[in-house]
């Protein structure tokens, strides 16, 4: 399943695309909203992981508004509640994930994002 | 004790193409089972199996860990695999994360010092080279075991980029046999700052199989 947690660390790793690429833009995607457990300290302990502009643009993409421009420094339950829904229900089907640098297409199917290369694209 | 993941959902189809769990898969199931307090304790946050085939070590990963406090991410390099670690994620109630590719090549960049809990249960046997290059290629059940002349063409990849993935608690579990020379894999990864041990080793047959963990 690619959710945006998944997508949030994904980066496009064509030989010689070093620079803008990341995040991925998603494209033609086909959701799922699945419930997931919700669990505040795992959250919290993930945010500084988070590259947080590439969150909010991607759950934008895909038709949720909810969260901040920026994080916030203090995080209060309907944050969290929003967050967890962001990063963790959403799940993308089908879909494409392209390079904002070098437009390579990702292809998700089922659920599962295919970030294989050809041999001569391998850096 | 923690049971062994329900795979009965997978078939005979599945293992033509796709790595059954055996007795190396077992080891190193046996090797978290024994870490367990301890990897509970460290609180990770983000988990990736490379090579996660059947889905079996993930989601045993996860019932230690429960499917809520930690990520878990997966990579194989065939598609079949990864459909199967999905499936047996979600046989177990363990939101897996599979994600078809090489290694670690698509989480490299964003993965810097960040993952917690490696574990990667390679191609290790030592075959001709050109066999592990086409297997490897050909991306099916060859690939997850042909290694190579010593049986390290695939592992001796990952093992240069460690270092710099594990995050500052990081651990890293790795079967090996023998023949993968363990004292110069040892060696090597003291090199890079990272602290080892054969946490467990088994006769299986022929072969003589180890877990060892690595520590920052």
């Amino acid at each position: 399943m690619v959710r945006l947690i998944t997508h949030n660390l994904l980066a496009c790793h064509v030989k010689r695309c070093t620079t803008n690429n990341f995040p991925l833009q998603l494209k033609d995607v086909q959701l799922a909203l699945r419930e997931a457990e919700f669990n505040a300290d795992f959250l919290r302990g993930f945010m500084p992981r988070l590259e947080w502009t590439a969150l909010v643009q991607a759950a934008c993409q895909v038709g949720d508004d909810s969260l901040p421009l920026e994080a916030p420094e203090m995080v209060d339950d309907e944050f969290l509640k929003n967050l967890h829904h962001v990063l963790l229900e959403i799940h993308i089907e089908e879909g494409a994930m392209v390079c904002p640098n070098c437009q390579h297409v990702y292809p998700i199917s089922n659920g599962i994002p295919n970030m294989l290369l050809a041999e001569n694209e391998i850096g | 004790m923690i049971p062994t993941p329900d795979l009965s959902h997978l078939t005979r189809t599945d293992y033509e193409h796709v790595y059954e769990p055996a007795e190396d898969t077992f080891l190193l199931l046996d090797a978290l089972e024994e870490d367990a307090q301890t990897l509970r304790d460290s609180k990770p946050h983000i988990c990736l199996e490379i090579g996660s085939g059947s889905g079996c070590v993930s989601s045993f990963l996860g019932a230690i860990l429960g499917p809520s406090n930690t990520l878990y991410l997966s990579t194989d390099i065939n598609p079949h695999a990864s459909r199967c670690t999905f499936l047996t994620g979600e046989k177990n109630k363990i939101p897996l994360n599979p994600i078809t590719a090489s290694l670690t090549q698509p989480l490299a960049r964003r993965l810097s010092n960040a993952v917690d809990i490696l574990l990667f249960n390679p191609p290790y046997v030592p075959t001709f080279e050109e066999e592990a290059a086409e297997a490897q290629h050909g991306a099916g059940l060859q690939g997850s075991w042909a290694g190579g002349s010593d049986g390290m063409r695939v592992t001796d990849v990952l093992l240069r980029q460690v270092k710099n993935l594990l995050s500052p608690n990081g651990r890293f579990y790795l079967v090996a046999v023998k023949q993968n020379n363990i004292p110069d894999i040892q060696k090597r990864m003291r090199d890079d700052g990272l602290q080892s041990e054969v946490v467990l080793q088994r006769r299986a047959g022929r072969e003589h199989l180890f877990v060892l963990r690595f520590l920052r």
